[in-house]
């Protein structure tokens, strides 16, 4: 069985800008799901900490995380010195997706890598999953 | 000691060998619990290796009933702690991993709100005009003079001025509410509309640094006439209340400038810095 895709996923703590059930609904479904995944309390100060464990997890292949917007997640890591592998990295944006739609492509096996490439306008940009 | 060279606590929830799953519940509790106390925690399963971090400590937490797995490649200086949470509820756990954050001299989560400026180097020309523009010390230039922000903690909390006046909006703020700051995709319209990039100084009606001055000038010669505090007072919140308007940059940031010259002195500094690295760039 190939790698499976490792789980990040951001509680946003020190924030209100994701919605809390969303939120929570994912950790819920992460916490039972009997998968190993990393929960970290807050991307942003993981970033500015630039703490060793997102590199760790930037070169440890496939991953996906769920956090916010992937542009913002893409340059956290970059701000880390972790840059995220563009094939092989998918964000989930909860701000703006459902729990569900989180929930579904964080188990789904499949890597829809959507890192944005280059100076994206909204033409351009890669769709999030329906 | 700097963010980026504090140690933290690692805690990694074990559900192996010699740890019996939580239930369910107790699980999302005590996960819910330790990331609202600002812990970064591992969930590892059966079969999963336990390893430490490079830089700081790391706390396992397992239903252990007296054996403990064993720690594979453990650095120097690095401390790894067991800890039996049989039979202790969320609150407890979340106090026993503080206690531990507290002996081992760990980062303490939460008395820093992680608000800084996060550059789209994609977007990013380089031009040096957030670096202009700050008055905090928070952007600087690596040793390619390549604009970087530096110091993270000098940012000052909710305020996206900097990326208002980025011309190419490649400053995010990933806790801001809207896009394109928040870290939305850009649009179009973004880029047209003059509006993104609140032109501060024209705010002030020009140069605002001049503005600045010519305020601090009046200001001596109308106190040294008629000492009107009151008046003084009131031309200032006016101006305030429109920058904090057309910027959104928070009162208490506004309030909380220093004076007029020590603001000009600041931005003299930063200006210079600029243009020395915008100098090193042409070479």
């Amino acid at each position: 069985m190939p790698d499976a895709p490792r789980i990040l996923y951001c509680h946003c703590q020190y924030a209100q800008v994701v919605p809390p059930e969303v939120k929570e609904a994912v950790l819920k479904k992460l916490s039972d799901s009997g998968v190993a995944f990393d929960a970290v309390a807050d991307l942003c100060e993981m970033s500015a900490r630039q703490d060793p464990s997102l590199k760790r997890l930037a070169d440890g292949g496939p991953v996906k995380i769920a956090a916010c917007f992937p542009r913002a997640v893409k340059w956290l890591f970059h701000t880390a010195k972790a840059d995220l592998p563009f094939d092989t990295a998918e964000v989930l944006n909860m701000r703006v997706q459902s729990a569900e739609e989180v929930c579904a492509a964080l188990f789904n096996g499949e890597v829809n890598a959507n890192l944005p490439k280059g100076k994206v306008t909204a033409t351009d940009a890669p769709k999030a999953p329906a | 000691m700097s963010l980026t060279t504090a140690a933290t606590l690692r805690v990694v929830l074990y559900e192996g060998t010699d740890s019996p799953p939580l239930a369910s519940t107790d699980r999302f509790s005590a996960l819910t619990a330790l990331l609202e106390k600002g812990f970064a925690v591992t969930r590892a399963v059966a079969g999963g290796r336990v390893a430490p971090h490079e830089r700081g400590s790391l706390l396992v937490l397992g239903q252990f009933a007296g054996r403990t797995p064993e720690a594979e490649g453990v650095t120097a200086g690095t401390t790894v702690r067991f800890q039996d949470i049989t039979g202790l509820d969320a609150a407890r756990i979340a106090q026993r991993a503080e206690a531990v954050q507290t002996e081992t001299g760990a980062a303490r989560h939460g008395e820093w709100k992680p608000w800084f400026p996060v550059i789209d180097y994609d977007r990013c020309t380089n031009c040096m005009q957030c670096l202009s523009f700050c008055l905090f010390g928070v952007y600087g230039v690596d040793e390619q003079n390549k604009i970087q922000a530096q110091n993270h903690d000098n940012c000052k909390t909710n305020c996206p001025a900097c990326s208002r006046v980025c011309p190419e909006a490649a400053i995010m703020f990933p806790k801001y509410k809207a896009g394109p700051i928040n870290g939305d995709v850009v649009q179009d319209s973004d880029m047209g509309k003059e509006k993104m990039k609140i032109d501060i100084s024209s705010l002030l009606g020009g140069d605002v640094y001049s503005q600045l001055r010519q305020r601090s000038d009046a200001a001596k010669a109308r106190f040294s006439k008629e000492r009107d505090d009151k008046k003084a007072l009131q031309e200032r919140q006016k101006c305030l209340t429109k920058l904090a308007q057309g910027g959104d940059i928070p009162m208490e940031v506004l309030m909380n400038l220093p004076a007029p010259e020590e603001i000009l002195r600041r931005a003299e500094e930063a200006k210079a810095k600029a243009q020395a690295a915008l100098a090193a760039n042409r070479q």
